[in-house]
């Protein structure tokens, strides 16, 4: 048995930095915004023959039509502008025609502005409605409110580490906010649970059967899923990671997201939702 | 007994690899002087078993995401009607939304109403669609209700199938904005159902003169330009209430009264959101997931086995009945599949490894407990059970909530997070099933001392 409580404080610091280095991320730099939630219009081409970007959006210009972003990719262009109308969409794609030959409309992509307000909202709410939920069928499964209190927090700070690392993300390699982060963050919170309640379920079992010291139960439980979780975890991260090398580039932020969830899931049962327990159960005494 | 296993399990096996099969898939290799050429496709059922028609075809449905398409977010303008009608008119203009877009012949049109607040949003999915600009602007058209008279003539092409045809007058007096609104009644007498038609002041009176002029004369009710139906005037009707009578199913009457509300309730509306994929991204997107996947698959494959030896044979056997049979799930209950969706897929298949790695730890954990072989394997997956449903449960909790099935307007009803949250949840389902069952059958049969 190995006494992982003893390093309570690395774990403490691990985790302290992480999210205070993803929060300095969120409020110096923020996220780059898809327009799934700011609005606006993506537009992705393929073209024939490479296309000088710089006086295409010039001549845009001319016609009101600014181009927010661009991006070339061997044949691919994608271009965001402020939300187009079908009429604008049409400008651009004549325009483009006349530098690239032939072209072929891979996405048109336009959304109202609103929407997205509205979709952080009903992500909000469902995830409150979630961690409700969790809370109640631990409480319940658990007939403990400190387990599942516990699995709650190590749950929260998977969602900071979350929100944090994507930020940093965001900022290196240029990952959207889209509404398939909020998926991923969703998922995350499941999958953190999943591995909080395989250890607690460990520790539920030595407190029936023996009524030992929880710091002891804690540890032996720790020490006996360790590898189940790594094993867990690798094979999770083998299929993510797969699919950010080999994938289509259209989800492959959202799978990043899902392999910084995977990663903070593990590591956030046994450091962070066990340490909270044994304290919570001490602190009674 | 044993036997009876081994038969079931080759019988599942076989079954889902039929329904599994690639859709035209041609194949042809030679296996020594034999040649074989043929093509493949997946299971089709059509037959009858006791009356009951089964028609079902295995093959994949594929989102807009993968396949192209567009998909159109509406917004309505219901400012100018009283909050009683908007139901009505909701459903009209969905209901018009549906007949444009049989004019474009797409296969597979979804059409859906969604409330968000206070407000009224219409989703439309094209997949396929070559021209978005043209559906757009004719999808977003408001509807164009109006009356016509018999023109004077006929044609008189006689012999021919349009001598018999009705000619009406395009030009009309008597428009959508004239009446109130169409309710479905039932006559009183013989209690069949009938449309009522109120018309408001201005077109009580326009009636009024266009039913005195056309007695006995059929009168055509044009929608967008066609015509939905031509009563027969039988008297002047002064009052702006009247009846069209048939020989009308409630269905029909209701369908006549949800077409003429179309243009009675007239909503504006507006495109507030528009995704368009075109064929060859999704195309490209699909190959490399799949591609990804079975690299994924092949790793997580050898590090099983190289962990676990032989249980890591097992577990690997169990992956792919679970692969399989969630494949065969999709394609029995035509889940669409999102490029978010086979991610769910992959997300789940990790999960799936979980369960079995959780059996086995246990199982070997009871052995160093210093019991026998077949208790530890009993006691080993008695136990892991409780974490497993566990852990499954909240996973399944979560998918619930994504996938929303209510609709509620609290929750995200976006069809993207659907897509994968339905697959999360049969995944999770699935793999609870494989785990619990056939990993432990295929434990007993294979995992001897």
């Amino acid at each position: 048995m190995i006494n992982f409580l003893r390093y309570q404080r690395l774990y403490f610091l691990i985790s302290s930095v992480v999210i205070v280095a993803g929060l300095f991320s969120i409020f110096t730099n923020g996220y780059k915004n898809s327009i799934d939630f700011s609005g606006g219009t993506i537009l992705q081409y393929q073209t024939s023959r490479q296309v000088d970007v710089s006086s295409l959006s010039e001549r845009l210009k001319t016609q009101k039509l600014n181009v927010v972003e661009q991006e070339i990719r061997g044949k691919n262009l994608t271009l965001k502008f402020e939300a187009l109308t079908t009429a604008q969409e049409k400008i651009v794609l004549n325009e483009l025609k006349k530098d690239a030959g032939s072209v072929t409309i891979l996405r048109a992509e336009t959304v109202g502005a609103t929407l997205g307000k509205e979709t952080i909202a009903k992500t909000v709410t469902a995830s409150i409605v979630a961690i409700l939920g969790i809370l109640i069928y631990l409480t319940l499964s658990f007939k403990s409110v400190k387990f599942a209190v516990s699995a709650v927090v190590a749950l929260l700070h998977d969602l900071l580490v979350m929100v944090g690392g994507y930020s940093i993300v965001s900022y290196f390699f240029g990952a959207e906010l889209n509404t398939l982060f909020v998926t991923a963050i969703l998922t995350t919170m499941s999958f953190s649970v999943h591995d909080t309640i395989v250890i607690f379920d460990k520790i539920r079992e030595y407190r029936i059967s023996k009524s030992e010291d929880i710091v002891l139960s804690a540890n032996r439980a720790v020490t006996e899923t360790i590898i189940r979780s790594v094993n867990n975890s690798m094979t999770i991260a083998f299929m993510l990671l797969a699919l950010i090398l080999f994938g289509g580039s259209t989800i492959r932020f959202f799978i990043v997201a899902l392999l910084i969830g995977t990663l903070t899931g593990t590591y956030s049962s046994p450091f962070v939702a066990t340490p909270f327990l044994v304290w919570l159960e001490k602190r009674k005494k | 007994m044993k036997y009876l296993w081994y038969i079931a399990l080759t019988c599942l096996f076989i079954l889902l690899v039929w329904i599994d099969l690639p859709e035209n898939y041609r194949l042809r290799f030679s296996l020594g002087s034999r040649t074989v050429d043929t093509v493949l496709n997946p299971l089709s059922l059509d037959t009858n078993i006791y009356g009951w028609r089964l028609k079902k075809e295995f093959v994949t449905k594929y989102g807009l995401d993968l396949k192209g398409g567009s998909h159109l977010v509406f917004e309505t303008d219901m400012s100018k009607l009283l909050s009683s009608d908007i139901p009505d008119a909701l459903n009209s203009s969905k209901d018009i939304i549906e007949r444009r877009i049989n004019f474009f012949g797409v296969s597979e049109p979804l059409v859906q109403t969604i409330k968000a607040g206070d407000k009224y949003r219409i989703i439309v999915e094209l997949p396929g669609v070559k021209d978005t600009d043209q559906a757009i602007g004719l999808l977003g058209k408001t509807a164009n209700l109006n009356f016509r008279e018999q023109l004077k003539f006929n044609i008189p092409d006689e012999g021919t199938v349009s001598a018999n045809r009705i000619y009406f007058n395009p030009e009309s007096k008597l428009k959508g904005a004239d009446v109130k609104k169409a309710t479905v009644t039932f006559d009183p007498n013989t209690g069949k159902p009938q449309v009522a038609l109120s018309f408001s002041k201005k077109g009580t009176q326009i009636f009024a003169d266009l039913t005195t002029r056309n007695l006995n004369k059929p009168i055509g009710i044009f929608l967008d330009d066609d015509i939905i139906t031509a009563p027969t005037v039988q008297q002047p009707i002064l009052d702006g209430n009247a009846v069209i009578t048939g020989q009308y199913t409630i269905d029909e009457a209701r369908q006549l009264a949800v077409a003429i509300n179309s243009g009675a309730l007239p909503v504006p509306i507006k495109l507030i959101e528009q995704r368009t994929i075109g064929p060859t991204l999704g195309a490209v997107e699909i190959q490399k997931s799949v591609y990804a996947g079975g690299i994924g698959l092949v790793a997580v494959a050898l590090f099983m086995i190289l962990n676990y030896g032989r249980l890591g044979v097992i577990a690997c056997a169990g992956l792919i009945i679970y692969g399989l049979l969630s494949l065969a799930l999709f394609r029995l209950f035509s889940i669409t599949l999102t490029l978010s969706g086979v991610a769910g897929f992959i997300l789940s298949i990790g999960m799936a490894v979980d369960s079995n790695i959780l059996i086995f730890e246990r199982i070997k954990e009871e052995k160093r407990k210093g019991r026998n072989h077949e208790t530890a394997v009993r006691l080993g997956f008695g136990r892991a059970i409780d974490a497993i449903k566990d852990a499954n449960f909240t996973t399944l909790l979560v998918a619930f909530i994504l996938f929303n099935p209510l609709n509620w307007e609290f929750f995200p009803q976006l069809g993207l997070i659907k897509g994968f949250a339905l697959i999360l949840a049969v995944g999770v389902l699935v793999s609870l099933f494989t785990g619990v069952v056939i990993t432990k059958k295929l434990l007993q049969i294979f995992y001897k001392k």
